[in-house]
């Protein structure tokens, strides 16, 4: 069982990790099986070792599509635990729909956990009326998976949700049905190759706040200096991967603040200062002022990242692409991968492939949102 | 009454006889008074009792004919009763006074960074290579906003809302720590603003002012002191800056001011300072208008009125034990930069026993102010300066990984213009010409050559803190900063390492 430490003196540990990422949207909207994504995981099956595999899949949920989608996972057979969970999230929220998750009992998995999932809508009351739905449901999220031991809710958005087990990603698959039982317009996947730690279901990819899901690749060498930047801001990593870390700056800096991906991007894998220092004044003056207030968020070391939320799915590389990203593009199907030959083998008549430079983001847009381009290009 | 001392020397003069051709440049050299020429014999010959073991006649005799070593002699060894304290219980016996040094702390406390080490990527995360990759160490110094509004054009143009604090661009987070005209000669003082100036980074003008012919050349690379003396202190001098830098204590003598003796204060150094020439000049023990945290918040401000908010200002105080909290009331008071001077920062004099005894070590000082900014909510909205004893690139890392922005270096950047060590700055007659008002003395530092050495400094820590950025697959030294992640813990007990926010080594 995950061991959560209090983090307040400073010292933590982190998983460290290696994996493989995949992501697949239709920008028209179109939603489509999971057959696609499997595919392509199994192509990268040397990438994992089997300790972690998991989906994030956009648009599953079209007849709850107001309500919170809340997966939770129970780590212990113990009935009281269940009724706890419960208790909470009835007390909370008002739940129009539960059940169990269906699984498959034929799965090659092992120790499967109890997965359940609440259709919910916030009953806020007192002090927290104040906050937005979106805080509220946050709050609440945060409270499980610190305060009720062996529960965790591992998916929080609206019409989306998040599958994820240790296995390897088509074992996942199998024991979700992903094939079958789900269409989504956006699919990312992620296979783990956990190094120093034995996998647990929880620990998998993708990590999900609300709608927006992370599944990364590296290792991220400024994890003590992001991680301590986002405890200022009431983030606390849990689960000590580098990925918590990812996924927590996302939530703030696109979220809670607003920035557009474009900006985002360059928070994280910034210019370096000499192409700054030949940029014009204005462009100059907008990344030095970037660089000087985020610095903390500047995302060190190896990593491919691919984020997603409804209506965009976004891939990105670090500034020196030490771990890069391949991207695909069918008509309007887009693809990120950790590689080109499972785009390939899903795909083979692509219409373009390529692989873009360090910080510079694979965005996949529904409609035609407003881009940010003559400064952050 | 006049009595016999009963010291003994501290060193030994070594002249190899056959080399010695009685050249005299060892008599000259030595503003001690321990080599002398004796007329009727025509040798040279030494008072060793004088010798302060700076090394200066040793590294000038042009026939290497001079060993300057430990005096041999000593008392009955003991372990509790150390030489140090027989020596200085003799010299109080015979002067009745506070015994007066200079430099650092010298005594044997646990050095933490000594008991840090650093790490290094293998395997899951490359190292990255410096002589291939860029490797980034700009560093900006000041408060930041919590967030950057940005607002979007219909062109996709982005606009940043955001109004923020100014803020100083140095090329490495390293600077020069205060030491005021007065303290260092001329040209010691002139030799680190041009090596500042020339390598991208700041020098401190410490409490004596800033030469009024130094102000337009190198007004963009000075932080420029106010301290309880408020000497050399009008309008234009702190327009005349980078930042601006409240001193209320330093780590060598926490809770005591200065004192420049009235020999010192020559004519230059009396139009600087201005005060009368002679004169001592005395800082007081506070600032006597800072009683209080609001009398602080009030001076930061009346320094921003009168350079139109342009400017940072920084306040230095001297680690003590409740280091933290008022680190965090500087912050809430104005303060854009803390600096903290950890109890082995150097000084130009001080009293022994505040230096050997007061304030705390910088390293437990900066984890625990880092700490405390983090959980208040309030870390960006100031940098950490930290100084006091840093020796080499790898306690630069060590600060930086711990949570500092930048270090000052005072004694390391002397060290490279010549100090030797020898602790005898409040004697004035420092035989390297850097802490010394005698022209004779300071014409021996050449600002260029000065300047030289300083910045050679700089550009050999940099390199070397590239190197070991790369080694943890780092490539932009913020990624560094209060990453503790990267350190590890030898010798120390939990509670060290509980301040120290890390973790043991194999853990």
């Amino acid at each position: 069982m995950i061991n959560r430490v209090s983090v307040t003196d400073g010292r933590v540990t982190k998983e460290i990790q290696a994996c493989a990422v995949f992501g697949v949207m239709d920008r028209s909207g179109r939603r489509f099986d999971g057959k696609m994504i499997i595919e392509a995981m199994k192509n990268m099956r040397v990438r994992g070792n089997g300790l972690g595999g998991g989906f994030a899949v956009y648009g599953i949920y079209p007849e709850y599509k107001d309500y919170y989608a809340l997966h939770v996972m129970f780590q212990d057979d113990d009935p009281d635990l269940k009724q706890e969970v419960d208790e909470f999230l009835y007390r909370n929220f008002d739940v129009v729909h539960d059940e169990e998750i269906p699984t498959n009992e034929e799965a090659n998995v092992v120790d499967p956990p109890l997965f359940w999932r609440y259709f919910v809508m916030p009953q806020k009351k007192g002090e927290d009326k104040k906050l937005s739905d979106d805080d509220y449901v946050v709050k609440k999220v945060m409270y499980i998976n610190t305060c009720i031991d062996n529960a965790y809710v591992f998916s929080s958005g609206k019409n989306m949700g998040v599958f994820k087990g240790v296995g390897f990603p088509e074992e996942i698959a199998d024991f979700f049905m992903l094939e079958s039982e789900y269409k989504g317009y956006i699919w990312t996947a992620h296979s783990r190759f956990p190094t120093n730690t034995p996998g647990w279901w929880g620990g998998a990819h993708p990590f999900c706040i609300l709608d927006w899901t992370v599944v990364h690749n590296g290792e991220i060498s400024s994890y003590g200096t992001n991680r301590r930047y986002l405890e200022m801001y009431g983030y606390y990593c849990t689960l000590y991967t580098d990925t918590e870390v990812i996924a927590y700056a996302v939530d703030l800096l696109m979220r809670k603040q607003g920035l557009p991906i474009e900006v985002v991007a360059k928070i994280f894998a910034p210019p370096m200062w000499d192409q700054i220092d030949r940029m014009d004044e204005k462009k100059r003056k907008f990344y030095t002022t970037l660089r000087m207030v985020y610095a903390p968020l500047l995302i060190n070391g190896p990593f491919t990242v691919i984020i997603a939320h409804h209506g965009e799915m976004i891939g990105l590389t670090d500034r020196i692409r030490l771990r890069p990203i391949t991207a695909g593009e069918k008509g309007d199907m887009l693809f990120v991968s950790s590689e080109e030959a499972a785009i390939r083998a899903v795909c083979p008549d692509l219409d373009r492939v390529w692989t873009p430079h360090g910080g510079e983001p694979v965005i996949g847009r529904l409609n035609d949102v407003k881009r940010v381009e003559k400064v952050v290009e | 009454m006049k009595m016999k001392s009963h010291l003994l020397p501290e060193f030994m003069i070594e002249r190899d006889e056959e080399r010695c051709d009685n050249c005299k440049v060892c008599v000259k050299q030595c503003p001690f008074g321990v080599h002398y020429y004796d007329e009727e014999t025509g040798k040279v010959y030494s008072k060793e009792e004088l010798c302060v073991g700076c090394q200066r006649c040793v590294v000038y005799c042009p026939r290497n004919a001079l060993k300057v070593i430990p005096y041999p002699g000593h008392y009955r060894p003991n372990d509790y009763w150390h030489e140090e304290y027989i020596r200085d219980i003799k010299k109080q016996a015979e002067t009745g006074g506070i015994i007066l040094t200079s430099c650092g702390s010298a005594r044997r406390a646990k050095v933490y960074w000594d008991h840090i080490l650093l790490n290094a990527s293998q395997v899951t995360n490359p190292s990255i290579d410096p002589l291939r990759e860029p490797m980034e160490l700009r560093t900006f110094l000041g408060r930041k906003p919590d967030r950057l509004e940005i607002e979007l054009d219909e062109n996709g143009d982005v606009e940043i809302k955001t109004e923020l604090s100014p803020n100083l661009m140095i090329e490495t987070p390293i600077l020069f720590a205060g030491m005021s005209y007065g303290a260092i000669s001329y040209n010691a003082f002139k030799s680190l603003a041009m090596a500042a100036k020339r390598f991208g980074t700041l020098f401190n003008t410490g409490e004596g002012g800033m030469p009024k012919d130094m102000r337009e050349e190198f007004k963009d690379c000075a932080i420029v002191q106010c301290a309880s003396g408020r000497f050399g202190v009008d309008p234009e001098y702190f327009n005349y800056s980078a930042a601006i830098e409240i001193k209320i204590g330093q780590g060598a003598k926490p809770g005591i001011g200065g004192h420049l003796p009235g020999e010192k204060v020559t004519a230059t150094i009396s139009s600087t300072r201005m005060i009368p020439e002679g004169t001592d000049a005395i800082s007081p023990a506070p600032h006597h208008d800072i009683y209080s945290i609001e009398d602080l918040s009030m001076l930061i401000y009346a320094l921003k009125e009168v350079t139109n908010y342009e400017k940072p200002v920084c306040v230095k105080i001297a680690a003590v034990h409740n280091v933290a909290a008022i680190a965090s009331g500087m912050v809430r008071a104005g303060a854009d930069i803390i600096a903290i001077d950890g109890f082995r920062g150097g000084t130009g004099a001080t009293p022994k026993i505040m230096r050997e005894h007061v304030g705390i070590p910088v390293e437990l000082a900066l984890a625990a102010v880092d700490q405390r900014l983090r959980e208040e909510g309030i870390r960006n909205k100031c940098s950490i300066i930290v100084g006091g004893g840093i020796r080499c690139a790898a306690d630069v890392v060590k600060a930086i990984a711990l949570g500092a922005d930048a270090v000052y270096i005072g004694t390391a950047a002397l060290i490279a213009l010549g100090c030797t060590m020898c602790q005898r700055c409040h004697t004035g007659k420092c035989a390297w010409g850097i802490c010394t008002q005698d022209p004779e003395l300071s014409k021996r530092l050449n600002p260029k050559v000065g300047a030289e050495r300083a910045y050679n400094l700089l550009r050999a820590w940099s390199l070397e803190i590239k190197d070991v950025l790369g080694g943890m697959g780092i490539n932009a030294i913020e990624s560094l900063r209060g990453n503790r992640d990267h350190l590890r813990g030898i010798g120390l007990e939990e509670w060290e390492l509980k301040v120290l926010g890390i973790k043991g080594a194999g853990e």
